[in-house]
């Protein structure tokens, strides 16, 4: 991928119709199963990276967004209300915590933001497991009509729609302004960047995707403990993802999502829990001797790209 | 009278509180580095004092000092390995990369643990573990008591020695102001060096003390490095005495919200604690400073 930036929309609209062709030319319900969750990992990853790597604001909180949009989402969707009403309280639910969590530690330099958020997200994984002890499960009704290609078609448009939201983006004004507070708050505020607005708009948005990708898994999962999507995985993973295939790239999130979620099937099977040390290492190799991910391999061989490139 | 028996359980689980967060705060201080990975490593400092005592029936009292050797060298491992490569970049790069690694490292460490010793809960069970010590209807159980004191001798050594020998006050100097303090002529690179192992060494003497109070598995690692996040947050930075009030004062305020709230939300109560004070006093509470 990558390329010049007309030939990048291009690529980028064919492979969406490439991939919405997927269930009509396969019935194999494994690589649907398999599509979905690189595209819901994709999705997640996507929305870690527009604060993460746009703005360079590192969210350790992030599976609170995820898990809040989800929790929400599932209770309202079992509870009678629409699928797709459920989903917009949720996400809504996840925006408004942005704000709330959002407000006080960006204002804060330093480590705050980063232990704010992680200390967030731990909050409510224990409440929440605490409160809601019981396993979710689909009604019998609902699991009798259960099908896939639904849900698959959900998670294709939510990760094209998020992945060109932060394209579009990272063109705007809004998006070099928050590239500039990323680069340097004190330039950015002597330019008139508002820092604080930028990282906060920044960082709402970024929930906001996260609770809606959290509903898209209320809707997909047949049954699990309401703590389980406030897990800190849901924040490691994203990150992995994000750091792996280029942070702060548009494209980053997409590859690393393809690639994980290859390696995890691939390494889960033949090593069990010793994949998630494989993981860990990659993760640690990723951040000290390639920090600009695949993409930046990439661009060193020539593919020179438009992409606003985070340094971190 | 339930009420001063939660009180005297929070001071006394607190004192170890204080103990794990000045590792944290001491790295932080000096290197301008957040270490996520320090609740794993009072993991492996608690796994330490457990084999010891299991092995060779070592008392876990005066296991601390093996175990503060062995995770001084963990550290000095960790370190030229990991954290070195970020001592010339931006204050901002270096913290975040930091918690980078350190996010990476915790995955780490934990896969480790539990390929090496199991998932299952382990407790240094001494023959004194149950012995406990009236004192006006409050009961004090001895060993707690004295993983208490033990935090506070460790802590009062480690203010003697930033405060009152030569390589501590290098160290103070250079958490103060790293270009005067290499001007002077102090070695910086080896104090980096130095701070990391000996918070690293900080984290296996606090270990090996929950070890012997609580339990040590690998999955204990995040709860602990939340635990001297806050109380690093709670006390403001550069100062032991404030990070060991805080230590105490999580620990009671941790112990009186289980009992009123019920001991689920023990550890809500903390970070709503760390939290509101993010929010209205970010120097911390006993600090004076700006916030970094």
């Amino acid at each position: 991928m990558g390329g010049t930036a007309p030939a990048a929309p291009l690529v980028f609209v064919s492979a969406i119709a490439l991939l919405s062709l997927l269930p009509v030319v396969s019935a194999n319900q494994a690589i649907l199963n398999w599509a979905f969750l690189v595209l819901l990992y994709a999705a997640l990853a996507q929305s870690w990276n527009l604060l993460g790597g746009f703005g360079g604001q590192v969210n350790l909180g992030h599976a609170a967004f995820f898990g809040l949009g989800a929790l929400v989402t599932r209770r309202l969707w079992l509870g009678g209300l629409p699928f797709g009403a459920a989903l917009l309280l949720g996400t809504l639910a996840s925006a408004g915590m942005g704000v709330l969590v959002g407000v006080p530690s960006l204002r804060l330099r330093g480590p705050y933001f980063a232990i704010g958020t992680l200390a967030v997200a731990e909050i409510l994984r224990i409440t929440v497991g605490n409160a809601l002890p019981q396993v979710s499960v689909l009604p019998a009704q609902a699991l009798a009509t259960y099908t896939l290609v639904p849900r698959y078609y959900l998670s294709l448009v939510l990760a094209a729609g998020i992945t060109a939201a932060v394209w579009w983006l990272a063109r705007s004004r809004i998006g070099y302004g928050i590239a500039a507070v990323r680069e340097d708050e004190g330039v950015a505020e002597a330019i008139g960047v508002n820092a604080f607005r930028h990282k906060l708009g920044a960082f709402v948005l970024s929930g906001c995707f996260a609770g809606l990708v959290g509903g898209e898994f209320a809707y997909y999962h047949v049954s699990f403990y309401p703590s389980f999507a406030f897990s800190p995985l849901w924040t490691f993973d994203p990150l992995l993802i994000t750091y792996l295939g280029g942070v702060g790239t548009v494209w980053g999130p997409l590859i690393g999502a393809v690639f994980f979620l290859s390696l995890r099937e691939a390494l889960a099977l033949r090593l069990g829990e010793l994949h998630l040390l494989v993981f860990g290492l990659l993760f640690i190799a990723v951040v000290v001797a390639l920090p600009g991910g695949f993409m930046e391999a990439v661009r060193a061989k020539g593919f020179e790209s438009k992409m606003p490139n985070a340094r971190v | 009278m339930i009420f001063a028996q939660n009180a005297v359980f929070g001071l006394l689980i607190g004192g170890l509180y204080g103990l794990a967060a000045v590792g944290l705060s001491l790295v932080f201080g000096v290197l301008k580095m957040l270490n996520v990975a320090h609740g794993e490593l009072i993991m492996l400092g608690g796994y330490t004092g457990f084999w010891l005592f299991t092995l060779w029936g070592v008392d876990p009292f005066i296991a601390v000092l093996p175990s503060a050797l062995a995770l001084f060298g963990a550290g000095v491992v960790l370190y030229q390995v990991l954290f070195r490569r970020l001592i010339y970049a931006s204050d901002e790069t270096k913290l975040k990369n930091s918690i980078l690694i350190g996010f990476g490292l915790t995955l780490v460490v934990q896969t480790l643990a539990i390929l090496a010793w199991t998932a299952d809960e382990r407790a240094i069970t001494t023959a004194y573990a149950g012995a406990v010590v009236p004192i006006g209807g409050v009961v004090v159980p001895l060993l707690r008591a004295g993983a208490l004191g033990a935090a506070f001798l460790v802590l009062g050594g480690l203010h003697l020695f930033l405060h009152r020998t030569l390589p501590g006050k290098a160290l103070r100097a250079t958490a103060e102001d790293v270009e005067a303090a290499s001007l002077v002529g102090i070695p910086v690179p080896r104090i980096f060096l130095a701070s990391f192992g000996l918070g690293s060494a900080l984290a296996g003497v606090a270990g090996t003390l929950v070890g012997l109070t609580d339990a040590v598995s690998p999955a204990i690692g995040l709860s602990w490095t939340l635990k001297a996040l806050i109380v690093v947050v709670l006390g403001g930075l550069g100062s032991i005495f404030g990070t060991f009030v805080a230590g105490l004062f999580l620990g009671v305020a941790e112990s009186m919200s289980g009992f009123v709230l019920g001991n689920a939300y023990r550890e809500v109560m903390g970070l709503v604690l760390f939290l509101l004070v993010l929010l209205l006093r970010p120097q911390g509470l006993f600090g004076s400073g700006p916030a970094a």
